[in-house]
């Protein structure tokens, strides 16, 4: 695919809830043992938090950072896999709560945990082509952990956004390419009445995960004329922390640029945001001019990859909002308890 | 169901959308048709700020029906940034950080569910502000 | 203002009525209040009545009731100002004596709360506030008094508040009407669980079923009935209904001006006062009403009622028969309830509650967080 003409990020955010709970809690009622947790602590959303108010807060930090006037915004795309609604968009709750006006397209998205990525795909095109002024694509999940499953020790809450508009001035960073490879491969998914995701185990891992990730980043790297050197960072999804260094590994990049863009962690799988908190994470701390390769991955299965440039303006920008280590480090841990009733896993009736 | 009455009171329970009386600065929820205090019928309507400080707050133990399932909770009066006061749900602290003269800061929340099959109601809560 | 009197009372033990519906209870207060008065019939009904449709599904009583009474044909309506209904509708009967279309008019206050689950209750109370800003997100009427509760506190310090519910306690012992006629000690109320922090569990008025009635008549059918009379004057005013969009919002403005057009039309002065019946639906309401209404300097309502100023035996005795606490607090019938009392107390037909030489005696009832306030003075004749 061509490069992208003229297309930049003016503003981002990154957001997760405050509350935390150990992998050790979780393993702790499951009979877990240490050697077996794949994260150290994830994301709790708080009992009046969904996908639409951490939508909401990640997206008033990035038009706060773009500077803009919402109504300049012309189209909003989240991406989620835990919408509020299975009918009724987020999108308009998103455009009512930080004054986007009415003239806009709004589309949910459901790709797996590659939503949040589309969004930004989707919002890019609309720029280039001229058809909006400003879009604004966010990914964010309060993603539920199946109790007793392996993935319920990493199943998080995060929201990421970003506010894209036409390059020029001294916008943060440039999107110069994406592209995306996707097959029918059904590793994760859950049907319309269940509360829980299905997955099939193993399968998630080399078929899935491995094959659609390291398809894209060769897709990108093969058609755009990029080789691995031009980057200084490479963000992955990430399930959990194995997983991207494993694509490390096998395409030969060095460890040292995959750790700036490791969330998981800490915050556990954030779904939709998880790679995009990825991102917000290496937005904060890389200097103009280093390049970034971000590559999601979405169950169902596929990966859309990007190349993204660091400008002069985002160490200007950075410094209006309240940047993603702030949310990081301000934790209150809950235990297994609380965590039931936060997350609505207790039967009421 | 209360869908006509919640979608009414968006623009203020979303943003802090009001109308600010022109003669004498009270500060209305929805349109008024008079100003409740010095009568006069001239509006602007107004945004209010989304920080302020906590003046005191009490903890709902017993709640009415409705929020039988989110005890207990925190109501505070707040005093926003322009002098407004403003009675909310304080939301996200820990034990030690709630006390009266507490910088807070508006957020979205879902302020009741309607069971499984109806309407999320969502409107602003505080929550202490991170300098 | 001219003349209207009090010629009869009657009312029902304020309990948990599970056989009786909110209309039955109320046609049967209205039939003793008939017959206290000595007369058969009325020219007009009112009723006071805050929550029928919410826990019941039954508007529409003013008609019902009538008919009930067997006193279809005259025009009947039900009086609505939340807590306060009672005394709307007194406030209504009253004006509809003076304005000489009737001269004698039945006035019913009812309230079956225990048709609903306390948490519903809660709820429907949310009615007597702003619904669409403090019912939206919870600040129920409990809410609300504990965030005023706090506020006194931090002005005036909270010491002795909780006296209140214990003086109403004490007062109910005996009464075989109160819901709850037994004492109750500071360490009780002092220990039970908080409802909306600070306030407590104790220093609220209960749930339970009521219903109280008034024959008012005036002044040409006072003298042809034979009946314990007592003169009836009653004034009423507003506040806003959100206590912290007032000025002050420890000042109930609204008590305090219907307080101030009661003595003035009457030329009494507050020393006169014999006793008062408060509206205690919680104790820092009581506080708040005895200081707003000029009783009592702000912030010495605790104080005071620890050294025993509101008492029987004190000074200005409060809440002679247990107040809202402890005799109970049907909403509708609430004021229905304390002008009953009040007349008791008047005629000198207390029992062992009577105050002696009472001549003078005020009723506040109070809608919602003293929103709606209505000051009563009544005089033995």
């Amino acid at each position: 695919m061509a490069r992208i003409n003229g297309v930049a990020i003016h503003g981002y955010g990154g957001y997760v809830p405050r509350y935390r709970i150990k992998d050790e809690e979780i393993g702790r009622i499951w009979g877990k043992t240490a050697s077996e947790l794949p994260v150290n602590e994830k994301t709790v959303a708080g009992p009046d938090e969904d996908a639409a108010t951490m939508a909401v807060e990640a997206a008033r930090i990035a038009v706060k950072m773009a500077g803009i006037d919402p109504r300049r915004i012309g189209a909003i795309h989240e991406g989620s896999e835990s919408k509020p609604y299975a009918v009724k968009p987020t999108g308009t709750i998103v455009a009512a709560t930080i004054g986007a006006g009415t003239g806009l397209l709004t589309a949910d998205l459901e790709f797996a945990c590659k939503a949040g990525t589309e969004a930004l795909q989707l919002i890019t095109g609309l720029v280039e082509t001229g058809r909006i002024e400003y879009g604004l694509a966010i990914g964010a999940d309060t993603a539920q952990g199946r109790p007793g499953d392996a993935l319920e020790f990493t199943a998080a809450s995060g929201a990421a956004a970003f506010v894209v508009g036409r390059a020029g001035g001294d916008a943060a960073a440039s999107i110069e390419a994406w592209c995306s490879y996707v097959t029918d491969t059904p590793d994760f998914w859950r049907r319309p009445h269940d509360r829980y995701p299905m997955h099939a185990a193993r399968f998630t891992g080399q078929p899935a995960y491995f094959r659609h990730i390291i398809g894209a980043v060769k897709s990108l790297l093969d058609n755009d004329g990029y080789s691995l050197d031009d980057f200084d960072y490479f963000v992955f999804h990430q399930p959990n922390v194995k997983f991207p260094f494993a694509v490390a590994k096998y395409l030969g990049i060095d460890r040292k640029k995959i750790t700036p863009g490791i969330v998981t962690d800490v915050l556990g799988n954030t779904y939709s945001a998880c790679s995009l908190l990825g991102l917000v994470k290496v937005l904060d701390s890389a200097e103009p001019d280093q390049l970034i390769l971000l590559a999601s991955y979405g169950s169902g299965a596929g990966s859309d990859a990007f190349v993204i440039r660091v400008l002069d303006g985002i160490l200007e920008r950075r410094r209006r909002v309240r940047g993603l280590s702030s949310f990081i480090d301000d934790k209150i841990y809950v235990n297994y308890a609380l965590y039931l009733k936060f997350r609505d896993k207790i039967l009421m009736g | 169901m209360r869908v006509p009455r919640y979608w009414r009171n968006i623009p203020f329970r979303y943003r802090l959308v009001g109308w600010r009386c022109n003669h004498c600065g009270t500060f209305h929820q929805t349109k008024p048709i008079t100003c409740k205090r010095c009568r006069f019928r001239d509006f602007t309507e107004v945004e209010l700020p989304k920080t302020g400080k906590l003046i005191t707050y009490t903890v709902v133990r017993s709640p009415p029906k409705e929020f039988s399932f989110t005890s207990p909770y925190v109501i505070g009066l707040v005093e926003l940034e322009d002098g407004t006061r403003i009675l909310a749900q304080i939301t996200d602290f820990q034990e030690d950080e709630l006390r009266e003269g507490m910088k807070v800061e508006a957020v979205f929340r879902k302020i009741r569910v309607n069971g499984e099959q109806g309407i999320i109601e969502y409107g602003y809560k505080f929550r202490p502000a991170i300098e | 203002m001219g003349k209207v009197f009090v010629a009869g009372v009657g009312f029902t033990k304020i309990a948990e009525h599970w056989d009786k519906s909110l209309e039955q209870l109320m046609a049967e207060a209205a039939a003793k209040a008939l017959e206290d008065a000595g007369i058969p019939s009325v020219n007009s009904i009112y009723v006071g009545n805050m929550m029928g449709e919410a826990l019941q599904e039954q508007a529409h009583l003013g008609t019902l009731l009538a008919e009930d009474l067997g006193l279809t044909g005259i025009p009947a309506f039900r009086i609505e100002a939340a807590e306060a209904s009672g005394a709307a509708a007194l406030y209504q009967a009253a004006l509809d004596i003076l304005s000489g279309r009737s001269e004698a008019v039945l006035v019913i206050g009812g309230e079956k709360l225990s048709d609903g689950l306390s948490e519903e209750v809660s709820s429907a109370m949310m009615m007597s506030g702003r619904q669409e800003y403090e019912g939206f997100i919870g600040a129920d009427f409990y809410a609300i008094n504990g965030l005023l509760y706090r506020l006194y506190e931090k002005r005036y310090g909270s010491d002795g508040i909780a006296m209140f519910p214990v003086i109403s306690h004490t007062h109910a012992a005996g009464v075989s009407h109160a819901q709850y006629p037994f004492k109750l000690t500071l360490e009780k109320v002092l220990s039970s669980p908080f409802i909306a922090e600070p306030l407590r569990r104790m220093e609220v008025s209960g749930i339970g079923d009521g219903a109280a009635a008034v024959v008012l008549v005036g002044e040409r059918l006072a003298e042809k009935i034979k009946s314990p009379k007592t003169a009836f004057f009653i004034a009423s005013s507003t506040d806003y209904i959100t206590p912290f969009e007032r000025e002050n919002p420890l000042h109930f403005q609204s008590l305090a001006m219907a307080s101030d057009k009661v003595f003035e039309e009457t030329k009494v002065e507050r020393r006169e006062v014999d006793f008062i019946e408060l509206h205690d639906a919680t104790s820092i309401m009581a506080a708040l009403s005895l200081e707003s209404s000029g009783f009592v300097e702000p912030g010495k309502a605790g104080r005071l009622a620890e050294k025993g100023e509101f008492s029987l035996e004190g000074n200005l005795p409060c809440n002679t028969f247990g107040g809202l606490k402890a005799r109970g607090h049907p909403f509708g019938a609430t004021a229905l309830y304390q002008v009953a009392e009040a007349h008791l107390q008047l005629t000198e037909r207390a029992g062992n509650n009577q105050i002696d030489s009472a001549k003078i005696g005020l009723i506040q009832s109070l809608g919602g967080v003293a929103a709606t306030a209505f000051a009563i003075l009544m005089k033995k004749v």
